[in-house]
Formats: C-alpha cells, structure tokens, sequence
C-alpha cells in the first residue's frame, strides 16, 4: 500500500462526484468526458447515451499515465464524432513507445473541445507538514520553460483554506481572478477530503461563461486512505482500478503475489525484471530485499537478476508456501543444462518473524519442486537469522541433504549479502546438471499442490 | 524541501528508569522487554501498564527475570497515564485503521513523551496530523511502520532486536557509541549486528519506519545523535525515495553535525529497473531522480559523509572510521560485563530442543492438537459418518477399539434400557428434589447420579467381577451362592426390590434374547441362569436383575468377539468399566426429570412430617 497514480478519468471523475457533496451550495463543476477502452463500447455506440459527443467538437487522448501525448501524435483536437471514433479505432490495442517504453494504448479519453484563450497551472503535493498550492498564469505544455513563473504558497496541514489569502498568488493580472482563487480553494478541499498525495491541471481554462475547468489533470492518491475515503474513489459506480506503470503488464505470477499479499496482513511483494534471468531472489523484509538486489547489481550482475520481491510481517506457512512455489516456478522455467542459476533465500536478522515457519513454507516448496531445481541446475543460497533460526537452518540443511538439492546455509555470523557473491560464482561455473535424463517437460505456470 | 518548519527533538528519549504504556498489548513483545531489561540489569521493569480498550482491568503476569511480575491492564489511556505518571513512552500495537485516535489520545496526555507507532498502512494524512499535534506539543513520534528502536542497556521498545540471544549476541545489554538511525526495522537488527563486530556497539538505535511521512525523520534522529555526548559517530542506512537524507545533507553541510556520519542509501538497483517500481516500504519508490539511491549517496558524499561504495563495503567503512576515533582517543573501550543469565523460556526451550521434562498427564484416547479431532486415531469426520453409533464412540474412548457392529449395537441397547426408570427410583427421585430446590441442570444431574452405587445401578462391575471369579474357578452354581452365604454377602447382580419370577423383568429378557441371537457364546450367561435357577429356590425375588445380566453378557462378549486377550479383559473388570454404562444411560433420563420438574414449575420439595417416623427421646 501506498501512493497510486490515477488516469486522468478517473481523477477528474472523482473530482466531479465529490465536488457537490464537498463544496456545497449546490456548486458543481463541468467536466464532461468518456472513456474508451479495449473493452468498453466504442465512441460511437456511446454516443447514443451521450447526446453531447455527437454536438460538439471533440478532444481525444489517450489517458495511460504518461505525459508528453501532444508531441507523440497521439491527440486529437477540434473533431467531431466520426473523426474522433475513426481517431481511437486507429489506434486502441496499438504498441508505441514513450521514452523507450514500449506498451499498448488501451485507454482514450474524450472531452469536449473547448476554445479558450487563458491557461492556468494548478498543483498541490502533499509534504510533510504543509501541502504546497502552486499556480502559474503561463500553464500548458510549455509549462518547463516557464517554471520560473510558477508560485507557490505552503498551507500548513490541518489549516482551513478559506482562512489563506490567495491574493498573492493569484495576482490582479488574472482574468476572473475572485473565480480562480475559489476554484483553487475548491480543489484544494478536495484534494484534503479525499487522502490525494498529489493532484494537477495543467492546463485549467476558463470555459465560455468564465469558469474555471480543467483541461489536463493529474492525480496520485494515498492508498492507505482506503479505508476511511475508499468508497468515494468510485468511478462510474465501480470501485477505482490502479493501473501499472504505461509499459509494464502484469507477468500473472505477479498478479497471483498480489492477490495473496491483499488477503494477509503480513507483506508479499513481486515484481519480475528479467524472465530469463539467472538470479532470483526470495528475500525477507523491506528493506533488506532492496539490499540485495542493490548488491547483484553492485556487483555487475543486474542483467541476470529474475525478480525484486520481499516477503514480511510474519507470514504464514501456506503464504510463504505459495509464495516460494512461485518463485521456484520461475526460477526453474526452461531450464538450460549450460545454464546454472541461483535462488537467494535471504533476509537479515528477523525481529519478530519466526523464521522456522516461515521457512517451512519455503521447505515444502522446495521439495514439490525437487525435480524442477536439479533439472534447472539451480543452487539455493540461504541467510537468515531472528527467532527460531537455529532449526530453520538445520531443517534447510537436512532437506538439502535428503533430496540431494544442492543448498548453502548461513546465519548471521556471515554478512547479510555474502551469498550474493556466492550465487555469482555458482551461474559463472561450468557445473553441468548431474541429472539431466528426468522429464523433458518445462515447468509453466505455478504448480501449489 | 521537508525540513520546513522543522522542530528539534529533545536530545535524550531514553533512560534506563523509561517505562512504557503499551496499547494493544502483544505478550511475546512484553516479555521480549522485559527479558532486555534483565540482561540489562534495570532495577525497574520497562513496562508499568497495560492498556487495553474495552477491558474489565486486571493484570498481567509475565517474568521479570526469575520472578513473575504482575502489570497492571487499564481501561483507557487516560486512566493508565494518570495511574503511571513515570510512564513516558507511550507503545502503540493498534491496526491502521485504529492506531490514529489512540496516538492522538496518547499524544495530548501530559506524562507522555514518546508514542511509538507499529502499525503498517496508516493513511499519510493521518501520519501527517499527529506530526503536527506532535509539534504543537512538542512531542516525539517514532513510526509508523515500525519495529520501535533500543538504547542498549537501557529501553527497548517492543520487538526491536528480537529474541533474547540475539541481544545478547550484539551486546545490546550494555551501551556502545554509535548512534544508528535507519528506516527499516529489520535491517536495524542487522546492522546492530554489524555493529557490534565493528565498533564497540550502539548507544541508541532507531528504525523510523519506511513510510512516506515518519513522524520522526533520520535527519531529527542524526541531530538527536550530535547532541548526545554518548553517541561518538552517527550510523545512518537510507533508502530511495523522499527527501530525508537531504536534511542530514544541508545539517552536515551547515557544520551542524561535527560527529563522524557513515551513510549509505539503498536502492541504487532502482536504475536498473525498466519502469518504476514500488518497493518493499511505501516512501520507496523509484522515480524521480533526486530521490534516487545514488543522487543522494553522492550529496551525503560531497557533504562530509563517508559513504561506502556499496552496502557490501559499508562496515568497512565504519570500522575504518571507529578505529579513527579509538586511535585519536575519542573513544573509550568499554568495558565488557557479563549480563546476568537469563532463565530460559520454557516452551523456547523444548521448541529448541534443549530442556526435557516428565509430563504431568498421560492420554491416549483422543488427540485434539491436529488439524481434526480424532478419537483412538479416529478422525472425528470418519466418527460422524452414519456407519458409526454411539455404542462405537464408547468404544473407541473406553475399549480404544472399533468394536463389531453387534457389540456396539448391544452397547447402545444397554444404554436405551438403562436410560431411565421411573421417578421413583433414588436417582430420578434426588434429581427432581436438587431440580426442585432451584438447582441448575448439573447440579441437579450429579445430586441423582451421586446415588448410584452398590444398591442402586453400580452393581454391573461387582456382578461381572464375582461370576467371572466363580465360573472361572469352576464352582458349582451351588458352591458358588453357598459359600458367598457363609460369607454373609449378597452376589451382586442378583434379587430386585419390586421384580421376581412370577413379574418378570422385560428389560432382562430383551438383553437374553440378543444375546443368543447375536453372541458367538453364552457360557457365563447360562452360568448365571443356573445361579438364579439355586436362588429362586430360597426367595422369589432372587432374580438376575438388569445389573447382573449386563455384567455377565459383557463377560460373554468381551471373552467371544476375540478383540480381548484375557489380560485386557481381566483389567477392563478391574478397572470396572461396566457401571460407566448405567451413568451414562441414566444421565439421559436423569437430565430428563431434572427439565420436567423446571418445566413444570415445581416448588421446593419438602417431605411430609407425617411421612417421617419421629421417634426422638423425649
């Protein structure tokens, strides 16, 4: 849990819902828009339930959390309904590749196309003990060479905003300057109620009656505030969806860690780099996980690490079961006699978590997977230390030793990242696989039994 | 960019007198406290209460060493800070979703200085109010997403630095010189680990927590440490993402902090990433590129820090710098004391298999600690499948086997014929009195089940005992009943106050009649009926009663179904299983009066004067 980005959909739609509930005296603002994606109803058979997309002239955007659209040739301005629909239809499901990342467009998002001549820009971020307002009257897509203009008042958290003189900041140089300072204020109260971290429009414009409107938004909120605000993230009445980073789906071993780290309170995290890799890792703890990759890295070996992912918060032995059943399905796929690969088990000294479980867990998967790990030639280094770590060690040693599974075992008398060395040499070496006449099937998918 | 507004903490937060509130207690993190302050020698325990929300009060035992401490549990925060004004850390276990009013409660109390968050998942504006309650009030926060932090030899706070041998193993019972602040929890215990291997230890520890907002920053924590005049060099692991390490950056820059800094920020994977990725902690994500591992190595570098080039060399680092402050006389080696031996955990030591000790109870009929109950290897699923009756779960609790389907049917119609026998009967008539009286059902049962005995349904094992004794030593029906005459004792299982030959008993001839359709022999039966045939002869009543026939028709059964060695059967009459039929079958009965009289209403019974013979001397 943590901060998540938003499409701009979905921000401005929960800007829109919670607009008239948070900002009272029957305000509301006007953003009107629609989504298309590669599996909703396309524009034209929208437009049916959408009077105002077929009397109007339209914007299109794709709306997949990366910045730059104009200068990709991926927006489309002052079209109308046919143009729009041929617009999208050209280009939904279709790779292309932003700032080296290369993705499929799969959501557009459709607006009405507003002549205007202001635009403003308008951002909030959370800080640590202020959330800093800032505003410029030269918004838009030069909005970096203008940065100098931008200014900025820091509200200290907790202050009611209506209590902040934003004179200043909006000076008198402002067209509608007193509707401005309210918008601002407005959002700003929105921004509060609804745990963002971080929200912008840029630009915001003012529509033919004068009013402020956002053209292009931004937002990012806490997760964490799911909780207490979560039911008012809906968006068209579903609860609001995080989307990945543009250019990186889901591997569905990463979406199955997902759904086991949302249904336990401790913490199972996955995200695969290199499919092909060489070195996985299975390490416990948040911060001890990030050392160990560092350390693969530090040491010229990042092209090879499999995965970053840390286990934490005591887990239990049927999580850390299918959790290690997940990893060992990776780490052995396709295996390659020439090939020798490396399975870093490794944590630091545990303050609570009772290693011989969680190791338990680890064991049990080691042993459904006996065949997978010989056949991969995939050695396991292990280090770990907290309670109870005296017998897990031991109990990695005898299964080691029982299914001739070639593993190392450390405890804290070596430095957490000795194994990281160890691991290196081992896919350096030229130790062919001892038995390589079992099965000729790949292991796919994961395999819990 | 986050030390707007920044306040000072106070330089000193622990001392070895610190006691500690905890809320929501956990019981292996108080014990884990106060096991540190026994190798630490305190003199007073860490913990001075409990709170416990929704609580009647009360205490809680745990070990102060070898003695058993009582502390005491409180209702609310206000009662328990009021009643332990000493008491300023305030340890908060409660979720994310409860842990802001109770830190916000904590935080407004006077006696409190210090509340320490352990909660994952707090939302940031709530993290984000208390920093500024914490301000206002000039409080200390430490957390959330934490594991706490230690001064060695002093205070820990919960879990920190985990079991007892891990304390011990880095020393953390005595004080070192090395101020070390970090986010993650589970590294601290690591480096302290490093630590001491490296420099002669902590003075104090800190894991801040990997949020986004920690309502103690590494930055306050450094400040805290220069202030210190304990502490000689500062030990900071930083981590991707956020603005902190930026603070300690412009303070060294500043000429703010004059103590040696070791820094390293990890996540320096992060550029090998393809996309940004979301870390193990939330304030770490990859993305911007001042918040990256290496922009901020590089300005803690240029700003004075030593800075390893990787983590691998960090406690190079370190011991480079501490042998620098030993050879220039700014430290002194402590002195190593050996910390008082602390008794082992029980369950800790059979769990490491280093203690044994004679169990007090033995078992061997059922075993509820799997997964599923099971009752002589029985799993309860298999017991509750129709093919299993009644008369098998007596079998397997009382004979530990799964008798044939005859005898356990035989069991169970021992039990329907024994269930109940009128209101009469001293049993069912002491029941209804106790049930009368206002008793509750068990009362009332055990008032009616404590008649039972040689005159009244305990005759069954007494009757088997003494056939089985006379048909095995081959008297004669004859020999038998004469020489328990001249003995003046009556032969248990024989004669019944209403019933005789000419009104027989219906309940004996069903079991007879089973007996021979079922039994594969009936040698101690017939034997019985030729004593009863010698003792009609001298009194009418003299019948084989129910008790009786049951004692000798288990002989019959336990010596023909072949699942008994003679042993087990000589034992299963000594130990005296049978009358445990009669309790078990009356109980039914026995629990019925006692319902109908209460379903009736009845009045206390009382027994008519004129119903009494009074023949007291005048």
């Amino acid at each position: 849990m943590a901060r998540k980005k938003l499409r701009e959909y979905s921000t401005k739609s929960i800007i829109k819902n919670n607009f008239p509930t948070i900002i009272g005296n029957g305000k509301t603002i006007g953003i009107k828009m629609i989504q298309v994606c590669n599996n909703s109803p396309t524009l034209m058979e929208q437009s049916k339930n959408h009077i105002w997309l077929a009397h109007n002239k339209l914007v299109v955007k794709p709306d997949m959390l990366f910045g730059k659209r104009g200068k990709n040739n991926l927006v489309l301005l002052n079209a109308n309904l046919e143009e729009a629909d041929k617009f999208i239809k050209e280009r939904i499901g279709k790779k292309v590749t932003i700032d080296g990342k290369e993705g499929a467009v799969t959501h557009f998002i459709v607006e009405p196309f507003i002549q205007h001549s202001v635009e403003y820009y308008l951002s909030i971020v959370a800080q640590r003990h202020c959330n800093r307002l800032s505003f410029s009257s030269k918004g838009g897509i030069e909005i970096e060479e203008n940065w100098e203009l931008v200014q900025y008042v820091d509200i200290p958290y907790g202050e009611n905003i209506d209590h902040i003189n934003l004179h200043q900041l909006v000076d008198s140089s402002i067209v509608n300057r007193e509707s401005v300072i309210e918008f601002l204020k407005n959002i700003y109260k929105i921004f509060c109620e609804l745990s963002f971290h971080f929200l912008e429009m840029n630009p915001f414009t003012l529509d033919f009656e004068g009013r402020p409107l956002p053209l292009d938004c931004r937002g990012e909120i806490d997760e964490c505030g799911q909780f207490k605000v979560g039911n008012k993230w809906n968006v068209d009445d579903e609860p609001i969806h995080f989307p990945q980073p543009f250019g990186r789906d889901l591997y569905p071993e990463e979406t199955f860690v997902n759904e086991i780290d949302e249904k336990t309170g401790a913490s199972l995290k996955l995200t695969i780099l290199n499919p092909r890799g060489r070195i996985w890792a299975m390490v416990a703890g948040g911060g001890a996980s990030v050392i160990y990759a560092d350390t693969v890295a530090d040491m010229g070996y990042g092209h090879e690490l499999g995965n970053y992912g840390e286990y934490s918060g005591d887990p239990n032995e049927e999580d850390t079961y299918k959790y290690a059943c997940t990893l060992l399905g990776l780490a052995t796929r396709n295996p390659d006699s020439t090939k020798p690969r490396a399975l870093l088990i490794g944590g630091g000294i545990a303050n609570f978590t009772d290693v011989a479980a969680t190791f338990k867990g680890i064991i049990h998967a080691i042993k459904d997977y006996q065949q997978d790990i010989l056949r991969s030639n995939l050695h396991l280094f292990v280090r770990r230390g907290g309670p109870n770590y005296q017998s897990a060690l031991q109990h990695m040693r005898e299964i080691g030793n029982k299914l001739s599974i070639p593993i190392q075992v450390y405890g804290p008398e070596v430095s957490m990242t000795s194994i990281v060395q160890l691991a290196i040499n081992h896919i350096n070496s030229s130790n062919n696989i001892i038995n390589n006449s079992s099965s000729s099937t790949t292991t796919n998918g994961i395999h819990c039994h | 960019m986050n030390n707007n507004n920044n306040i000072q903490l106070p330089a000193k937060l622990f001392s070895k007198q610190s006691q500690a509130l905890i809320y929501n207690y956990k019981e292996a993190a108080v014990q884990r406290m106060l096991d540190f302050d026994n190798v630490s020698q305190r003199e007073t325990p860490s913990v001075a209460g409990l709170v416990h929300p929704g609580s009647e009060g009360g205490f809680y035992k745990a070990f102060f060493g070898f003695k058993e401490l009582v502390i005491p549990i409180y209702n609310s925060i206000s009662e328990a800070c009021q009643e332990n004004p000493n008491a300023d850390v305030f340890i908060n276990f409660a979720s994310h979703r409860s842990a802001y009013n109770s830190s916000k409660l904590a935080l407004l109390e006077p006696s409190v200085r210090v509340v320490v968050i352990i909660a994952e998942g707090m939302p940031e504006n709530e993290a984000r109010s208390l920093i500024s309650i914490a301000a206002r009030h000039g409080k200390v926060i430490i957390g959330p997403a934490t594991v706490g932090g230690i001064l060695a030899g002093g205070f820990k706070i919960g879990n920190t630095a985990g079991t007892i041998d891990n304390i011990l193993a880095c020393k953390l019972y005595r004080s070192g010189s090395v101020g070390f602040v970090s986010k993650s929890g589970g590294l601290s215990n690591e480096m302290y680990n490093v630590l001491s291997r490296c420099t002669d230890g902590i003075y104090e520890g800190i894991a801040i927590g990997g949020d986004a907002f920690p309502g103690s920053t590494l930055c306050d924590h450094v400040l805290r440490y220069e202030r210190l005049p304990e502490v000689k060099m500062i030990v900071v692991l930083g981590e991707l993402g956020g603005w902190d390490e930026y603070g300690i950056v412009e303070a060294l820059k500043k000429g703010d902090i004059k103590k040696p800094v070791c820094a390293w920020v990890s996540g320096t994977v992060a550029k090998i990433f393809p996309t940004e990725v979301q870390f193990g902690h939330a304030g770490a994500k990859s993305g911007s590129t001042a918040e990256s591992a290496e922009a901020k190595n590089k300005a803690l570098l240029m700003a004075g820090a030593h800075v390893p080039n990787s983590f691998e060399e960090f406690s190079q680092v370190i011991s480079h710098q501490y042998s620098r402050l030993v050879e220039n006389g700014l430290v002194n080696p402590v002195e190593e004391i050996s910390p008082p031996e602390l008794p082992l955990d029980f369950k800790t030591a059979v769990k490491a298999g280093k203690v044994r000790k004679p169990t007090s109870i033995i078992s061997t009929i059922c075993d509820d600690r799997g997964s599923e109950l099971t009752y002589s290897g029985v799993p309860i699923s298999k017991v509750c499948n129709p093919e299993y009756c009644i008369g098998d779960v007596i079998g397997l609790l009382w004979f530990k086997k799964k008798l044939p389907p005859y005898a356990s049917q035989f069991i169970e119609m021992c039990l329907k014929l024994v269930a109940d026998h009128g209101p009469c009967v001293s049993g069912a008539h002491n029941t209804i009195v106790a049930s009368r009286a206002g008793k509750d059902l068990v009362s009332s049962l055990v008032s009616g089940l404590l008649t039972i005995g040689p005159r009244f349904g305990g005759a069954i094992d007494d009757a088997a005992r003494t056939f089985k004794h006379a048909f095995d030593c081959g008297q004669s029906p004859e020999q038998f009943v004469e020489t328990m005459k001249a003995k003046g004792k009556r032969i248990p299982g024989i004669g019944h106050l209403i019933k005789s030959a000419d009104d027989i008993d219906k309940r004996v001839v069903i079991l007879k009649d089973y007996s021979k359709t079922h039994f594969k022999s009936s040698q101690y039966l017939d034997y019985a009926l030729e004593v009863e045939k010698y003792t009609l002869q001298k009194a009418n009543n003299l019948i084989l009663n129910v008790d009786g026939c049951i004692g000798v028709l288990f002989l019959d059964l336990l010596h023909s179904c072949q699942l008994f060695s003679m042993e087990e059967i000589k034992e299963i009459i000594d130990v005296g299983y049978l009358n445990g039929f009669f309790i078990v079958g009356r109980s039914i009965g026995l629990i019925g009066h006692a319902l109908d009289q209460k379903r009736m209403r009845q009045p206390l019974y009382r027994h008519p004067w004129e119903d009494v013979l009074y023949d007291v001397e005048e």
